[in-house]
């Protein structure tokens, strides 16, 4: 494995910088200001806990396309337990990333 | 032209966002170690990081990018990452004033704890209290990355520390809080069991958009 050239680099950066900016527009470029329809509305209020428990849920179980619990599963469970009974998230984090080097220490996956 | 109840908005959303960004902080360092790692000079890190500013698109790309995928391959699954904010973008849009390109430059400002803290829950964003929430998290997200960058050796391997449990515990922070809306649970369980059931079939990034589909049953209620 080679490691990528400086000018790779620079168009990978500038890319991935243009499309996200250009996604990030989208929507309120496109849609702009306009009043939308009650169940267009409808439909935005559902869209938060949608996609955050899709990102939660391939972020701690899937690396790439393959389908894995290992030792992070258990360190972000632990994490939730937590934010559950209203603890500060960077105790949260904290935990998490402790319970994982732990079990990794351990010799767990 | 900046309103008291902006600015007291704008100021809240500082203080939501703090703690979001001393994750941030421990993500971008994990960031810059990795791309220091995979070749990046620490200048190319911090570049990437000040104009992307956004942790799932910058991993999957430099990972694509390490592995000989190609600046191509690299940029389109950051862009599949990003994908969730189009829907993000969508549901923002009618809270942002102005004409296009002003529009254009307040949707940068999203990123997902911005987006989710600022979101009033029926449908409308306060947008001065997603301003607010993201300027602490843009240092964070550049001062983490240039300490990961600079201080990668000490840092050493990011596995081993358990730093890759930070990035979903940080999504299941915003879930929860998401989750104490009525009417939220069963939608959000059918989401995350559908982009789970599809993490084999397809690239990265897309079962992300297709959950975000299951939201359209907000049509038939």
């Amino acid at each position: 494995m080679t490691d990528p050239s400086p000018t790779t680099l620079w168009l990978l950066i500038l890319g991935t910088a243009a499309a996200t900016m250009a996604i990030k527009a989208f929507g309120p470029v496109v849609l702009g200001g306009r009043q939308l329809p009650p169940a267009a509305t409808r439909v935005l209020v559902l869209l938060p806990p949608v996609v955050l428990a899709a990102l939660v849920a391939t972020s701690a179980l899937a690396d790439g396309s393959t389908l894995e619990i290992d030792s992070s599963t258990a360190g972000v469970a632990a994490a939730g337990v937590l934010l559950v009974q209203g603890r500060h998230l960077l105790l949260a984090v904290l935990v998490a990333a402790a319970v994982t080097a732990v079990l990794r220490l351990l010799g767990l996956p | 032209m900046v309103h008291a109840d902006h600015r007291a908005s704008f100021r809240r959303g500082v203080r939501l966002g703090v703690p979001f960004a001393a994750v941030g902080l421990l993500l971008s360092s994990s960031f810059g170690v990795l791309a220091v790692q995979a070749g990046f000079t620490p200048l190319q890190a911090l570049v990437m990081s000040a104009l992307v500013h956004a942790g799932a698109a910058q991993f999957a790309a430099t990972s694509i990018v390490v592995t000989g995928g190609g600046v191509v391959a690299g940029v389109v699954a950051a862009s599949l990452m990003n994908a969730r904010f189009l829907a993000m973008g969508a549901a923002l849009a009618p809270s942002l004033p102005g004409g296009p390109a002003l529009r254009a430059v307040q949707a940068q400002t999203v990123v997902d704890p911005s987006w989710a803290v600022a979101n009033n829950g029926d449908g409308t964003f306060d947008r001065w209290l997603l301003f607010g929430a993201t300027a602490p998290q843009y240092v964070g997200w550049i001062s983490g990355t240039l300490l990961g960058a600079f201080g990668g050796d000490l840092i050493g391997d990011i596995e081993r520390l358990g730093l890759d449990a930070i990035y979903p515990t940080f999504f299941l922070a915003l879930l929860i809080a998401e989750l104490r809306r009525p009417g939220s649970r069963g939608i959000a369980l059918t989401g995350a069991l559908l982009a789970l059931g599809l993490v084999p079939f397809v690239p990265a990034g897309i079962p992300i958009l297709v959950a975000a589909a299951v939201a359209l049953v907000g049509l038939a209620r």
